[in-house]
C-alpha cells in the first residue's frame, strides 16, 4: 500500500512540476491543484477535531492547565454554534472578531516587543562572539536613527547609515540567505520527488 | 526563461542524483555546526532522562511557495521519531496549519513503525497548536511548560511570534534550537533562540542527523549551485562594469 501512496505522491508532484513549463499539462496541473485545495480544506476541519481531541484529553485527565482548554473548548463550540445560527457576517460575530481576537492578538504582540527587548539584553550573555556584538549595534543604530527623539535630531543617522545598512548590507544579506533557502526549497522537493522523503508516512 | 529554470531543476535533479550515488560509498565530511551537534546530544539525552522533545513545524501551507522549510521540518521530524521512538515519553510535533499538522501525525507514525514500536504511536503527538500565528504560539507555549520537555525545535516558517517560544523555553531552562526561512524571524531568532539557524542551514538538519545518502548529496548540490550563483553574479557585475550589458 505504502508504494502505491508513495508512486501516486510521486507522480502528482512531478505532474504538477512539468505543468509549469509545458503548456500541455497546464489543465491537468490545474485540476490536481484544485483538488489539492478541495483536501486542504477537510484537513482544515479535521485540524479543528485534532484540537478537540487533544484539549478534551486534557480536561478529562484534569492535567495542568486543564482549565485552559476548557476554556477554549468552550469557546470554540459557542464560537460555532453562534457562527452557524447567525452567520458570520452577523455584527455580533463580527464584534467576535473585534472584541476578543484582534486585541488578544495585539496584546500578545505587545508582548513580544518586551521579551525581545529583554532577549537583546541577554544575547551577550549568551553569546558572547562579534556577530552577537554586530547585531545589537546594528540594532540600536537602527532605532536611534527611526525614533523621534525629544530635543534632538541626529540627522547623519538617518540620512546616512540608516538608507546605507538598509539598502547595502541589510539587503545584500538578505538576497543571500533567500538564494540559500531557495536552494535549500528546492533540493528538499527534489528529495520528496525521488522518494526519499516520504511527509505522507511510508517507511 | 521557463527553459533556464526548467534546466536549473533538471541539472538539480542529475546532480542529486549522481552525487547520492557516490555518497554511499564515502563518509560525510561537513563543517561543524555546533547548534545541529548540540541537537544531536539533546535528542540522545532526551530518551536517556525520559523528557520530551518538543518540534513546531510553523504555519506555512505545503501550498504556498513557503512549503519547503515545513517539508524540511518534516524531515527532521522522521530522523527524531526514529531515533526517540522507544524513549518514555514520545516527541510533540506542532503546527500552525492544519494540513501540515496531519502529515506530522504521519510522520511520527511512520517514524515509530521504521523501527518496530509502531504500538508506541500515540495520535495526539501531532497536534494543531491554532490557527492563526499568534494563537499557534499561545497554544504550544503551555507544551513546553506542563510537558516535561527538556528540548525544543522551531523548524518551520514562522514569523516573529517565534520569540513566544524562544523565551517560553528559555524559562525552562531547555534546549532550543531555532530555524526559520522568514527573515524578521530569523533576526528574532537570533536575539532570543539558544541555538539558532540562519538561512539554508534548515535544511540541512536532518542530514546532519544521519538521514542518508540522499540528504548528505542535496547539501553538496545546494553548495554547487550556490557557487554557481556566485560566478554568475560576478560575471554579471563584470560585464555590466565593461558596459557589455
Amino acid at each position: 500500500m505504502r508504494y502505491v501512496a508513495a508512486a501516486i505522491a510521486i507522480a502528482t508532484g512531478l505532474i504538477v512540476l512539468v505543468g509549469y513549463f509545458v503548456p500541455a499539462l497546464a489543465s491537468v496541473q490545474s485540476i490536481l491543484l484544485n483538488w489539492t485545495i478541495i483536501l486542504a480544506g477537510v484537513a482544515a476541519l479535521v485540524g479543528v477535531f485534532n484540537l478537540i481531541s487533544v484539549h478534551g484529553d486534557k480536561v478529562r485527565r484534569r492535567e495542568k492547565g486543564s482549565i485552559y482548554s476548557a476554556i477554549l473548548l468552550v469557546s470554540l463550540f459557542a464560537s460555532f454554534i453562534f457562527g452557524i445560527a447567525l452567520g458570520p457576517d452577523h455584527p455580533d460575530m463580527r464584534l467576535l472578531v473585534s472584541a476578543v481576537i484582534v486585541p488578544v492578538e495585539a496584546t500578545l504582540m505587545a508582548l513580544l516587543t518586551v521579551t525581545l527587548l529583554y532577549a537583546s539584553i541577554r544575547l551577550l550573555r549568551r553569546r558572547n562572539d562579534l556577530m552577537s556584538i554586530v547585531f545589537l549595534l546594528t540594532a540600536v543604530l537602527m532605532l536611534a536613527a527611526s525614533a523621534t527623539l525629544p530635543f534632538i535630531e541626529i540627522s547623519p543617522l538617518n540620512d546616512l547609515v540608516r538608507p546605507w545598512i538598509q539598502n547595502v548590507l541589510a539587503l545584500g544579506g538578505a538576497r543571500g540567505i533567500l538564494i540559500g533557502v531557495a536552494l535549500g526549497t528546492l533540493t528538499t522537493g527534489l528529495r520528496v520527488l525521488f522518494g526519499a522523503d516520504r511527509p505522507y508516512g511510508g517507511k | 526563461m521557463n527553459l533556464i529554470e526548467l534546466g536549473l531543476v533538471v541539472f538539480a535533479a542529475i546532480l542529486l542524483f549522481a552525487i547520492s550515488l557516490t555518497k554511499r560509498k564515502s563518509p560525510p565530511n561537513w563543517r561543524v555546526i555546533p547548534a545541529l551537534t548540540k541537537l544531536s546530544h539533546a535528542v540522545d539525552l532526551s530518551v536517556e532522562d525520559g523528557t520530551r522533545l518538543f518540534i513546531a513545524l510553523g504555519r506555512a501551507s505545503l501550498l504556498t511557495s513557503r512549503g519547503g522549510a515545513p517539508l524540511a521540518g518534516l524531515g527532521l521530524l522522521r530522523r527524531i521519531a526514529e531515533r526517540t521512538s522507544l524513549s518514555d515519553r514520545p516527541p510533540v510535533a506542532v503546527a500552525g496549519e492544519s494540513s501540515l499538522a496531519l502529515l506530522a501525525q504521519d510522520t511520527l507514525q511512520a517514524g515509530y513503525q521504521a523501527m518496530g514500536a509502531g504500538d508506541l504511536y500515540q495520535p495526539t503527538s501531532g497536534r494543531v497548536s491554532g490557527l492563526t500565528p499568534f494563537s499557534a504560539a499561545a497554544g504550544a507555549m503551555p507544551i513546553i511548560r506542563d510537558e516535561n520537555v527538556s528540548a525544543s525545535m522551531l523548524v518551520g516558517d514562522f514569523g516573529v511570534e517565534a520569540a513566544l517560544l524562544a523565551d517560553a523555553a528559555e524559562r525552562e531552562n531547555s534546549f532550543l534550537l531555532g530555524a526559520s526561512t522568514d527573515l524578521a524571524s530569523q533576526a528574532a531568532l537570533f536575539a532570543s533562540a539558544q541555538e539558532p539557524l540562519i538561512g539554508e542551514e534548515l535544511f540541512a538538519a536532518s542530514a546532519y542527523l544521519d538521514a542518508g545518502a540522499l540528504h548528505s548529496a542535496s547539501l553538496t548540490v545546494q553548495d554547487v549551485l550556490r557557487w554557481l550563483i556566485i560566478l554568475a553574479l560576478l560575471a554579471g557585475s563584470v560585464l555590466k562594469l565593461i558596459g557589455l550589458i
